[in-house]
């Protein structure tokens, strides 16, 4: 890892003023800068030990004040401050009791040291866990490259849908509890104002952007991330499976939220993650239960739709098997 | 040698234990009798060192900090095969704090040697700070001439495949491999065949089976990813040069030290306190060491070159790959009739790529033949890896004695029953069987629901392995001190609290009562940590060491206690007379009155008492009881239950620690490792710990070990070890409890989701 300097930045103008680029412009050798921010640290740090990035400084954002609460309003749902920790998230009382699918999501996150240093906003800022993407001997296209190595060569943990471009798959599981409840991003601009970002219009793709996964530019930092409100009618569940039961990413994620009325479901709302380079809704899925009972052929049809258009890779098909499996396990915990 | 007879307990634990007579050298101790009759040999004695490794104040290679120490940092190859043109070190060696650079050459023609696998060490920089040392690397260019290569074994064998070497070649085997036959025959990449021993005729032997069984079983490259990483810091002074290794041999490291830089091995101290794991492939200088060897001759100072997690998984060594063919010919009534067996495996630039004896001699089988070939690759070397070639060996072999017995329609317990010689075996099968409860085993494929349940089982042997150039010093001193001193090493699994505990039986003391100090090429030769032979091979030394310090004291004090020396015993912190027991003092107050400061003994193991040099006969059943979601394809593993033989054990908490890991390695190597290298680039991919799997503490199941008491009066301590034991017949087990489970045979490992979802599909 190279030696650097470190500002530590006390109100969002100050970081503002200090980072000059992103960690997505970094990566990408068309684009100067030298300057970055860090929330938790976690994936910025990886990304240098592995020399993908070597910024002269680092503007750390944890130490601004006021970005680190949770609130909670019957009316306007729950406002998770940029700087919460996944660990905050996890042991919160009002999240578990009302957006269980993302309570969920959060404890299946990384490891108990790694949730105490992550922030949430920087979860979702994070840069694909792609091997090629990682490696400093592969010049892929979301670094600039030519080639997306992952088309035709090692795919075992890659995208089965959405992967004509890149196949890269995003690395948050949490995101996509936060899309499946609706979430919204609070957004700092350089000039001081905000702006409201819906959590699916964060994320990226690789057809709009190859080289970014977020909408972030140089000067914006998320600030707080809002869940609409919930009622008792609204259940939710949440599901990964990883290589292995500890620690490890996901290799298929999925989160459903609905509206129940009794076993009817009146809204449906379900997520993939793991399955398209962002996350991604089902939309099909969320057809088939609206207005339906949940059970077990519901659940097993909605989770068919899910995969209609699964275009799996050499190496991994088998997601497209585990996602139909979970989605349908995930739907009938609702009820 | 003057000898003396004496009667020594035979026998297992499980089975019967009775008594033999062997002559024995005259200076060394009487047998011990069973464990049961013993204080501190065959117990739950504490680590010594536990409470300095929980506290962290354990130092490690890596922990080490010398003064006006460098750090250095290698270069390793951008390219999977190709010819370096030039080496421009010019910018790095401008690089404020940088003070050395050192590009690996050949060292006959001093030439840049070929590069052959993505991630060959190819120079190195030491600087003052790891950063500096990164930069220094990052600013060394290389002009490559790039070749095509090859990655795959199996394109690797296409006789139209890029050659990764263009004449015959030889090398001798890493310490602890498996053994390289020397003088075959290479044809493209492929070498070989090694055709072992083969006994018989098979075209007999075949005709004479009722049922014959070909299948091909596939296992995948491992890396080792011990939590600390090779390495070494040298510390080259003028009067000799200081090694701090993070090594399982302390010998192998001075030795190889001393021939590169031509030095007298007494000039080279190689140290070693704590080692922070290793499994086969940390035994000599390797490139890390010898870079820094370099490094610090050429800058005066300590430099210290420990491997990044990536340079580890790629150019420290690997197990070996293998495509394993077996043709077995059984009659119904259960008697084997031939084996035929073929594999083909790839150590990538190295050799080393067998399947071992396994099948050769584990079962009764009057006809065999083995064809073994090593096929070359453009990847990184493999090494010994705990168990070489049986681990690959097993997990073919387990497989097909299970299809084997179903085709005859009897139990696999009761197949293995016929065919295998064994007695420990026999004991573990029962044990095991009992603890696994293996009478609710269901009919294979039987079991209803998604997630379906499954049991098997699977054996392995190992040889009792011991070097006689194994030396203890045993001291003890006027002031109470007892040392115990030899160059062997604790690679991790308590050689330093056995020693203690065998040399504290000997004088009648606590095992907190003797220092050991070990680790240290000061101290008298040792074998290095591999085939599992330290337990075997120090501890009968450090006995016969301490018995002759004993008996020094006993000539000392004999009149004091106005006895015969041939009377005299230690016990429980007392010398005393065995004819009278109040003529006694302690074992302190016997120190205070020697009439010298000190008395040394030195001894060494001498060969086995029954004059055999190996036995292939450490046997292991394990037995695995899983789950199986046949919707996601994840295996969950229930339960192990582990029957082990390992001599007289000497310490039950340490080696069932040791037998923990070695089944959690297994389980690692049977569903989550697999080394993989990009088809098109040569990289590999996954050199993360987070893209390389194994294991977690979730992962890991009930472990229930029944470790047998397997006497054979071989030696004073009639101990062996169990480091690679214990890792052998865990992904067979697995194999055939997925088998079990789903009624699908699933012959490759790592037996991941996408393989088992694809074997559901296909039945």
């Amino acid at each position: 890892m190279n030696n650097f300097s470190w500002y530590d930045a006390t109100t969002l103008k100050e970081a503002q003023n200090e980072a000059d680029t992103t960690v997505s412009d970094m990566l990408n050798k068309d684009k100067k800068g030298s300057s970055i921010i860090k929330s938790g640290g976690i994936d910025v740090m990886d990304l240098m030990k592995e020399g993908l990035i070597t910024p002269e400084k680092i503007v750390n954002i944890r130490n601004i004040p006021g970005l680190d609460k949770i609130e909670f309003d019957t009316k306007k749902g729950v406002r998770i401050g940029a700087n919460v920790t996944l660990s905050d998230i996890e042991k919160n009382s009002v999240i578990r009791d009302n957006y269980q699918a993302l309570q969920l999501s959060v404890s299946k996150a990384a490891t108990p040291q790694l949730r105490n240093m992550s922030t949430i906003a920087g979860n979702l800022g994070q840069r694909t866990r792609c091997w090629y993407f990682r490696s400093v001997e592969h010049d892929c296209l979301r670094k600039g490259g030519s080639t997306c190595f992952a088309k035709n060569g090692e795919n075992d943990y890659h995208a089965v849908m959405n992967n004509g471009s890149c196949a890269s798959v995003h690395a948050s599981s949490i995101a996509t509890a936060l899309l499946a409840f609706g979430a919204v991003l609070e957004i700092a601009l350089e000039n001081g104002e905000k702006k409201e970002v819906p959590i699916e219009n964060f994320f990226v793709t690789p057809y709009e952007n190859i080289k970014n996964e977020n909408v972030l530019k140089s000067g914006e930092i998320i600030t707080a991330i809002v869940l609409p409100a919930v009622n008792n009618k609204t259940k939710s569940y949440y599901i990964k499976q990883g290589a292995r039961q500890s620690y490890d990413w996901a290799l298929a994620d999925v989160a459903v939220v609905v509206e129940l009325s009794g076993k009817k479901c009146k809204n449906a709302r379900i997520a993939l993650g793991a399955a398209s380079p962002v996350p991604i809704r089902a939309n099909s899925a969320e057809s088939i239960l609206t207005n339906e009972g949940i059970s077990e052929s519901s659940a097993k049809a909605a989770a068919e739709a899910a995969m209609e258009k699964a275009t799996p890779l050499e190496k991994n098909a088998y997601k497209v098997a585990i996602f139909k499996s979970i989605l349908q396990r995930a739907i009938l915990k609702t009820v | 040698m003057d000898t003396k007879k004496i009667k020594m307990p035979y026998g297992i634990s499980e089975d019967a234990i009775t008594e033999v007579e062997r002559e024995v050298p005259l200076n060394e101790p009487d047998a011990w009798p069973v464990n049961e009759k013993l204080k501190h040999v065959g117990k739950r004695v504490k680590r010594l060192d536990a409470y300095a490794k929980v506290t962290g104040e354990a130092r490690y290679t890596s922990d080490i900090q010398l003064s006006g120490m460098l750090i250095g940092k290698m270069l390793i190859s951008a390219h999977p095969n190709a010819k370096i043109r030039s080496i421009d070190t010019s910018a790095a060696e401008k690089l404020p704090g940088v003070y050395a650079v050192h590009v690996i050459k050949n060292e006959e023609e001093e030439a840049y040697p070929v590069v052959r696998y993505a991630g060959q060490p190819i120079a190195a920089a030491a600087a003052v700070t790891e950063a500096v040392a990164e930069e220094a690397v990052r600013l060394i260019k290389v002009d490559y001439d790039t070749r095509p290569f090859v990655v795959d074994i199996e394109k690797a064998m296409d006789p139209e495949a890029p050659v990764v070497y263009e004449a015959p070649v030889e090398q001798k085997a890493s310490e602890g491999g498996e053994e390289i036959e020397s003088g075959l025959k290479l044809t493209g990449n492929v070498r070989g065949p090694n055709e072992g021993r083969p006994r018989g005729e098979l075209t007999s032997g075949f005709a004479e089976a009722d049922i014959v069984v070909e299948n091909t079983y596939r296992t995948q490259v491992q890396t080792h990813n011990a939590l600390e990483s090779h390495g070494m810091i040298v510390d080259w002074k003028p009067d000799g040069v200081t090694i701090y290794a993070s090594t399982q041999g302390t010998q192998g490291v001075r030795n190889e030290f001393a021939d590169l830089f031509d030095l007298p091995r007494s000039k080279v101290r190689v140290l070693v306190e704590f080692m922070g794991g290793g499994f086969g492939a940390k035994h000599g200088l390797g490139t890390h060491g010898a870079a820094a060897g370099h490094l610090a001759k050429k800058t005066g100072r300590p430099v210290k070159m420990m491997a990044t997690r990536k340079e580890e998984q790629i150019s420290q060594g690997n197990r070996p790959n293998s495509i394993h063919h077996l043709k077995v010919g059984v009659k119904k009534s259960g008697e084997l009739t031939a084996i035929e067996q073929k594999s083909y495996g790839t150590a990538g630039v190295g050799l080393g790529a067998g399947v071992g004896g396994v099948a050769q001699s584990m079962y009764t089988c009057p006809n065999f033949k083995t064809a073994q070939y090593d096929v070359f690759t453009h990847a990184g070397p493999g090494a010994a890896w705990r168990a070489p070639g049986a681990v690959q060996g097993i997990f073919g072999l387990e497989q097909m004695m299970d299809e084997l017995a179903e085709k005859i329609g009897i139990d696999p317990l009761a197949f293995r029953d016929k065919v295998d010689p064994s007695r420990v075996r026999k004991a573990g099968r029962k044990v095991g069987a009992e603890r696994m409860d293996w009478s609710r085993r269901k009919p294979t494929g039987s079991d209803p629901g998604i997630i379906k349940k499954g049991i098997g089982m699977a054996q392995s042997s190992w040889w009792r392995i011991h070097s006689i150039n194994a030396t203890a010093e045993v001291k003890i001193f006027k002031d109470g001190a007892i040392e115990v001193r030899s160059g062997v090493q604790d690679i991790g699994t308590g050689t330093k609290t056995i020693l203690a505990q065998v040399v504290a039986e000997e004088f009648g003391l606590e095992p907190e009562d003797i220092m050991v100090r070990i680790g240290d090429t000061l101290f008298p030769d040792a074998p290095g940590s591999g085939g599992s032979q330290v337990t075997a091979s120090i501890t009968p030394a450090a006995r016969n060491a301490a018995y002759q310090a004993k008996l020094k004291l006993f000539n000392m004090v004999a009149s004091n206690l106005e006895t015969d020396v041939s009377d005299l015993k230690a016990a429980d912190g007392y010398i005393f007379s065995s004819k009278d027991e109040t003529k006694k003092m302690t074992f302190k107050e016997a120190l205070k009155s020697m009439p010298v400061s000190q008395i040394t003994a030195t001894e060494s193991r001498t060969k086995e008492y029954d004059g055999d040099y190996l036995h292939w006969d450490l046997g292991a059943v394990q037995f695995v009881e899983l789950s199986v979601d046949t919707e996601t394809g994840f295996i969950k593993i229930d339960k192990v239950v582990a029957a082990h033989s390992c001599g007289r054990p000497i310490n039950i908490t340490q080696l069932e620690s040791q037998i923990n890991g070695g089944i959690i390695q297994g389980i690692s190597y049977a569903i989550y490792e697999d080394r993989i290298l990009d088809r098109n680039t040569g990289h590999m991919v996954n050199h993360t710990l987070d893209t390389y799997k194994v294991p977690y503490a979730m992962d890991i199941p009930e472990i229930d070990i029944a470790l047998m008491e397997d006497y054979n009066a071989k030696s004073s301590t009639d101990a062996y070890g169990i480091g690679e034991p214990s890792n052998i017949a865990t992904a067979a087990a697995i194999a055939n409890a997925v088998y079990n489970a789903i009624g699908v045979r699933i012959k490759e490992i790592p037996i991941t989701p996408a393989k088992v979802l694809e074997a559901l599909n296909k039945a």
